[in-house]
C-alpha cells in the first residue's frame, strides 16, 4: 500500500467529480476473505431501532404462516426484496400489569424499558441505551438519534429517570453533527491529533474530577440527575479521545454532500417521507465512517399528527374516527398511512441494504429492531405490538423467519437484542415482563 | 414604591450596560458603588434544589454577563413539560443528555472565543500577561474571581478559583497562548454543574436558602436571568436577610427594564407559547399560515400581556377582555385587519363585532389548541380548564371507541357541535366532554388558524355556551365571565408561585398560595403586586424540611403534548 491514499484513489477514479453512488470496497484495506479490515480487526456490527407510530392493520399485516420462508402480506409489500434478510416478530404483547394504558406511551415505552410505564417518560435506561454502552464505546458518538418530523423529542432513547436522547430533526443539522469541522476523515493521507480537541478533552476530563464536592451537598435525587450529566460529560471527553487517535481506514466511508437548509417542515406526510430518506442516506453513510455503531431512528411520532396534503385530518384522528368499511374489514384512510410508514421502512431497510461494505452490505453487518407503539390503533392495543428485526448483525441472527409470540412479554425482544449484540445480561424487565427467554429462534 | 411602580410602568428600553464594565477592576472609568464586594466565602451548604437553566435563562444570562453582542448558537436539550405542570417545574427534574452535553460543550467554546478573542478581551481583563504567549496566574486569577461570581453567581470558593487558575495555565503550556489557557478554563466554568444548573443551597440556620441563591431566585423569577452586580453586591453584604434589604433589591429590580423579559418568561411558560415552535397546520386549508404566522402570533400575546400588565399596570383579570393587542402585516391577514406599516408592530384595538376578547380571542390560542387541518372545541376547552383554571380533565379511556364520532363531510351533522353532541350520547364519554365543550364550542367562530368565520359547512355555526353554571354566547361573553370569576386569579396565582419556586403546588409551603392570591385581590389583581408578594415572603426562600421526596407516584394521564389523545 505505497502511498495509495484514499483521496488519491478518488481522485483517480472519479477525476474529482462529485461522487453519488458507493464506492466498491476497496480491497486493499481488507484481509483476505474481505470480512474484515486489513488491520485485523472485525467488521463492525451496528445496532439500531426504526420506529413508526399508530400500529398496522394486524389482518393485512401479520403473514399467515409462521417459521421460515413466510408469507409476505399486504402491508409488508414494501419489504419484499428483502424478506430473507427481515424476521417479523407479531403477537409480543406490553403486558401492563394493572398500570394505566397510557395511549401512545406504554407500548413503545413498554417495549423499549422492559417496564410498563405508570406516566409518559422512561422508567428505566432503553435497551438501545444498554448495547451502546457494550458497543458504542468506540465511536466519535455513542448513539445517533434521528426524527423525521420536526420534534427533537421524539425519541424512545434514555436512561430513564424522564431522560431522553433527542433526536436530530433536520437533514442539515444532522449533516452538521456528523459531517462538520470535527469530522476526522478516517481515509485522510495524514493523520494529526487535533489540538483544540486534545485541550479540549482535557479540560472535560478535569471538570469531571471536580465532581465530589457538589455530589457531596446533594440529595439523593438530585444525585442521580447530577449523576447523569457527569455521564454525558464523560462520554463526551471519551469521544474526543478516540478523535485523537488516527481513525483506521474504511473504503466505504466518504463525505456526502452538504443538504440544503430544508423548508420549515410540517406534518405532511410527503414532507417526512423526503425527509427520512434524506436523513436515511446520511446515517448510512455515518456508519460506514464509523462516526457510531448505534441509532434510534423515528420515521412518526406515535399520535402521529401526519397529514395528506389538503386534508382536515390527521393519521392519528383518522384512527379513531374512521369507520372500519364493512366490505374491506379495515379502515382504509388510516391503513393509507399504515402502507406509507411501512413503505418508509422498506426505503430505510433498502439505504442500508444497498450500501456496499466488506463482501457484504451495511444491512448485513447491522441488526435493527423496527417497532411500533401499538397494534390496533383505533384501541391502542400493547398486545402484539408489531416489530420486525432486519440484518444479520455480521452473521450472529437467523432471518427471514416469521415468529408467532402468543402473548409472550414483548421485553423479550429487548433482551434477545441485548444479548446478541453482546451485553452480559441474562434477565430483564419488570413485573409481568421480567424475562430470562431470549427468542432462541434467531439466535446463531 | 412611587417610583418604581412608575420605573415598571415605563418599562423603557434602555440600552443594557455591560456588566462587566461595571464591576470588575478592569476599567478605571467604573463606578465603585456598582462593583460587588463580597463576604468571604463561606463554603456553599446543603443543596435542595436544582434547576437546569432554560433556553431563555441560558442566553439572557451569556448576554447580562458578556454582553449582547455574543453569539449564541446551538440546540438546547429540551426540558420536558410534565403532566399538568409548568416547563419551571420540569426543570427541576430535568436532565443533561450526551447529545445535550456536547451542544452545551459547543456553545461555552464558542462563548470563551467571543469574549476572549482579541477584539473583546481588553473589556473583560484588568491585566495583560507579562508574556502573552506563557501562563499568568496572577492576572489568570483576577480574571476568574470576577467573571466566576457572575457565572456560578456566587463567589467561588477559594479550592474552585484555584482549579480554574490552573487550568488556564495548563492550557497556556502546550498552546503557548494565555489566552488560549483563560478560553479553556472559561469554556470549563460555561459547561459546568454550577453554571447550567440554578442550584438552591440552604444557609447556615438550615431553614432558608443563603442568600446566594436567593439572589439567584430573585433573579431568575423578575428578570429570568442572573443576579446583577448590585444584587451580588446585596446579597454578600447580607442585605437580603433583611426585609427593608429585600425590598430595595425587589423593588429596584421590578423597576429594571428587564423586568419585563421576565414577565415573557411567566406567561411563556403558563400560556404554553413554547409550543408555538412546533406548531405548523395544513397549508393547503390554511394557505395563510406561513411559517412565521407561529411566531408572530406568540409575540403578539406577549406584546399583549406586556402591555396590559406592566405598561398599563391593568388586572390581571382584563386578559379575558381587553380587546387592545398588537399586529404586524403577516397577522393582519389571519386577523383580516388592516395593519399601517408594512415593517414591525401597530397597536389595534379590535372592533366589539370581531368578538375577540382577551387571550381567548388570540391566535396564539385558537391556533394552538386545534387540529393541523379543523378547530377543536375539545382541545380548546381542555386548555382553558387545565392551563387557565389549573382545573386537570381526565383522559378519555384507553380503549375509547370514536366510530360514533362520524367524519367532517357528514351530511347531517354539519358543525363541530352536531358531532360532538352526537358523540356525547354516549355517558362514558359525555362525562369528560361536559367539562370541556360547553367552553370550547363558544370559541367555535375561530377555525383552526384563528381566523373568524360564522359557518362551517354552510350552517350557521351556534357560539352558545356555559361557564361556572352561566349561560352565554360567543367568545367576548365568555371571556367577561372569565374576568368576573376568581378562578383564573387564583390559578394564575399558583402557577407563578410553582414557578418562583419550580416545584408544584404539594412541594409548596402550606398556606402560601392561599395567602398570596388573598393579597391579589385585595391589590386588585395586580400582576406586579403578586410578583413582588412572592418575592418578599418568606415561603419564597423557605428549604425544604426534609431533600425533596421521590417524583410522584405515577398519574393516569398523558400530557397535553405532542401526544395527545382528545380531540
Amino acid at each position: 500500500m505505497v502511498k495509495l491514499t484514499r483521496r488519491r484513489i478518488l481522485r483517480g477514479v472519479m477525476n474529482g467529480a462529485a461522487v453519488t453512488v458507493a464506492l466498491p470496497f476497496l480491497d486493499c484495506f481488507l484481509d483476505n476473505h474481505g470480512r474484515a479490515l486489513a488491520n485485523g480487526a472485525p467488521m463492525p456490527v451496528r445496532f439500531g431501532t426504526w420506529f413508526w407510530g399508530l400500529g398496522v392493520t394486524e389482518d393485512r399485516w401479520k403473514p399467515a404462516k409462521t417459521g421460515a420462508g413466510y408469507d409476505v402480506s399486504e402491508e409488508l409489500k414494501p419489504i419484499e426484496p428483502y424478506k430473507d434478510k427481515i424476521t417479523v416478530l407479531s403477537g409480543f404483547d406490553v403486558i401492563l400489569d394493572g398500570k394505566p394504558n397510557l395511549p401512545h406511551n406504554s407500548g413503545g415505552i413498554g417495549i423499549r424499558t422492559g417496564v410498563a410505564p405508570g406516566k409518559v417518560e422512561l422508567p428505566a435506561p432503553s435497551f438501545d441505551v444498554l448495547i451502546a454502552d457494550q458497543i458504542g464505546k468506540q465511536t466519535r458518538f455513542r448513539s445517533l438519534e434521528i426524527s423525521a418530523t420536526r420534534d427533537a423529542t421524539n425519541s424512545l432513547s434514555g436512561r430513564g429517570e424522564g431522560s431522553i436522547n433527542p433526536a436530530e430533526s433536520s437533514p442539515l443539522r444532522l449533516y452538521t453533527r456528523i459531517f462538520g469541522p470535527e469530522f476526522a476523515d478516517p481515509n485522510a493521507a495524514d493523520f494529526k491529533p487535533n489540538p483544540g480537541v486534545m485541550a479540549r478533552q482535557s479540560v472535560l476530563s478535569a471538570v469531571a474530577d471536580q465532581r465530589k464536592d457538589l455530589e457531596s451537598r446533594v440529595g439523593a435525587r438530585d444525585r442521580e440527575r447530577l449523576d447523569q450529566y457527569f455521564t454525558a460529560l464523560r462520554q463526551t471527553e471519551q469521544q474526543l479521545a478516540l478523535q485523537l487517535e488516527k481513525p483506521a481506514p474504511l473504503a466505504a466511508c466518504r463525505i456526502p454532500p452538504k443538504p440544503a437548509d430544508t423548508e420549515p417542515p410540517n406534518s405532511q406526510v410527503e414532507y417526512v417521507i423526503e425527509n427520512h430518506k434524506n436523513m436515511a442516506q446520511l446515517l448510512a453513510m455515518a456508519l460506514a465512517c464509523n462516526q457510531t455503531r448505534v441509532f434510534n431512528f423515528s420515521f412518526n411520532t406515535g399520535a402521529s399528527s401526519l397529514t395528506k396534503a389538503g386534508s382536515t385530518i390527521s393519521h392519528h384522528q383518522l384512527t379513531h374516527e374512521e369507520q372500519i368499511d364493512p366490505k374491506l374489514g379495515y379502515q382504509p384512510e388510516s391503513t393509507w398511512f399504515v402502507e406509507r410508514c411501512m413503505e418508509a421502512f422498506g426505503v430505510f431497510v433498502d439505504t442500508l441494504g444497498q450500501f456496499k461494505e466488506g463482501d457484504g452490505t451495511l444491512l448485513d453487518n447491522s441488526l435493527v429492531v423496527a417497532h411500533s407503539e401499538t397494534n390496533f390503533a383505533k384501541v391502542h392495543s400493547v398486545e402484539g405490538i408489531p416489530v420486525m428485526l432486519c440484518g444479520r448483525a455480521g452473521g450472529k441472527v437467523k432471518t427471514g423467519m416469521h415468529i408467532a409470540g402468543n402473548a409472550a412479554p414483548a421485553s423479550r425482544v429487548g433482551l434477545t437484542v441485548q444479548q446478541i449484540m453482546g451485553v452480559p445480561v441474562d434477565t430483564w424487565g419488570e413485573g409481568s415482563m421480567r424475562t430470562n427467554k431470549p427468542i432462541s429462534e434467531i439466535m446463531v | 414604591m412611587t417610583a418604581s411602580r412608575r420605573g415598571w410602568r415605563t418599562a423603557t428600553r434602555l440600552a443594557a450596560v455591560g456588566l462587566m464594565s461595571l464591576l470588575l477592576g478592569c476599567s478605571s472609568t467604573q463606578n465603585d458603588a456598582t462593583r460587588p464586594t463580597f463576604a468571604s466565602a463561606q463554603p456553599p451548604g446543603r443543596v435542595v434544589g436544582m434547576r437546569r437553566l432554560t433556553e431563555a435563562q441560558y442566553r439572557n444570562a451569556i448576554a447580562d454577563i458578556f454582553g449582547a453582542d455574543i453569539q449564541v448558537g446551538g440546540r438546547f436539550d429540551p426540558i420536558v413539560r410534565p403532566e399538568q405542570e409548568l416547563i419551571a417545574t420540569g426543570a427541576s427534574k430535568s436532565t443533561v443528555s450526551p447529545a445535550g452535553f456536547e451542544q452545551f460543550d459547543i456553545m461555552a467554546r464558542a462563548i470563551a472565543d467571543q469574549v476572549l478573542g482579541e477584539q473583546r478581551r481588553a473589556t473583560f481583563l484588568a491585566c495583560q500577561p507579562a508574556d502573552p504567549a506563557q501562563s499568568d496566574p496572577a492576572c489568570a486569577r483576577s480574571f476568574f474571581e470576577g467573571i466566576g461570581a457572575y457565572v456560578y453567581r456566587r463567589p467561588l470558593t477559594p479550592a474552585e478559583l484555584q482549579f480554574y487558575v490552573d487550568l488556564a495555565g495548563r492550557g497556556a503550556q502546550p498552546t503557548h497562548s494565555f489566552y488560549t489557557g483563560l478560553q479553556l478554563g472559561l469554556a470549563a466554568m460555561l459547561v459546568s454543574p454550577e453554571f447550567l444548573y440554578q442550584i438552591d443551597a440552604v444557609g447556615s440556620d438550615g431553614a432558608q436558602l443563603d442568600s446566594w441563591s436567593k439572589a439567584t431566585r430573585l433573579s431568575f423569577l423578575i428578570w429570568n436571568s442572573v443576579p446583577d452586580a448590585a444584587l451580588l453586591t446585596a446579597a454578600g453584604r447580607g442585605d437580603l436577610e433583611t426585609p427593608k434589604g429585600l425590598k430595595a433589591q425587589v423593588d429596584r429590580m421590578l423597576a429594571s427594564p428587564k423586568a419585563e423579559q421576565g414577565v415573557r418568561a411567566f406567561f411563556t411558560d403558563f400560556l404554553e407559547l413554547d409550543r408555538t415552535a412546533d406548531l405548523s397546520k395544513d397549508t393547503v386549508v390554511y394557505s395563510r399560515f406561513n411559517s412565521q404566522v407561529p411566531k408572530d402570533l406568540s409575540e403578539q400575546a406577549l406584546r399583549t400581556v406586556v402591555d396590559l400588565l406592566v405598561t398599563r399596570d391593568r388586572p390581571y383579570t382584563e386578559l379575558f377582555t381587553t380587546r387592545k393587542t398588537f399586529l404586524n402585516r403577516n397577522l393582519g391577514i389571519i386577523y383580516n385587519a388592516p395593519v399601517s406599516k408594512a415593517d414591525g408592530w401597530v397597536p389595534y384595538e379590535f372592533p366589539e363585532e370581531a368578538d375577540r376578547a382577551g387571550v381567548l380571542g388570540q391566535g396564539a390560542f385558537l391556533a394552538l389548541f386545534s387540529h393541523e387541518g379543523r378547530s377543536s372545541p375539545t382541545l380548546r376547552g381542555r386548555a382553558i380548564r387545565e392551563v387557565l383554571l389549573c382545573q386537570p380533565v381526565p383522559n378519555p379511556p384507553a380503549n375509547v371507541d370514536f366510530s360514533g364520532f362520524n367524519d367532517t363531510k357528514n351530511a347531517v351533522l354539519r358543525t363541530a357541535r352536531q358531532r360532538l353532541m352526537h358523540h356525547a350520547t354516549d355517558p362514558v364519554c359525555a362525562s369528560c366532554h361536559k367539562i370541556t365543550d360547553p367552553i370550547g364550542l363558544s370559541l367555535e367562530k375561530f377555525d383552526g388558524e384563528g381566523s373568524f368565520r360564522t359557518t362551517e359547512n354552510d350552517t350557521p355555526i351556534d357560539s352558545s355556551g356555559s361557564f361556572e353554571g352561566k349561560a352565554f354566547d360567543g367568545a367576548s361573553a365568555l371571556g367577561y365571565l372569565m374576568s368576573q370569576s376568581k378562578t383564573p386569579s387564583q390559578c394564575v396565582a399558583k402557577r407563578v408561585a410553582e414557578y418562583a419556586v419550580g416545584a408544584t403546588e404539594d412541594d409548596l409551603p402550606k398556606g402560601w398560595i392561599d395567602s398570596l392570591f388573598k393579597g391579589f385581590e385585595a391589590g386588585g389583581f395586580k400582576y406586579r403586586g403578586l410578583v413582588e408578594e412572592v418575592a418578599l415572603s418568606p415561603q419564597f426562600f423557605a428549604a425544604p424540611a426534609t431533600p425533596a421526596p421521590p417524583a410522584k407516584v405515577a398519574e393516569a394521564s398523558t400530557s397535553r403534548g405532542a401526544q395527545t389523545e382528545t380531540r
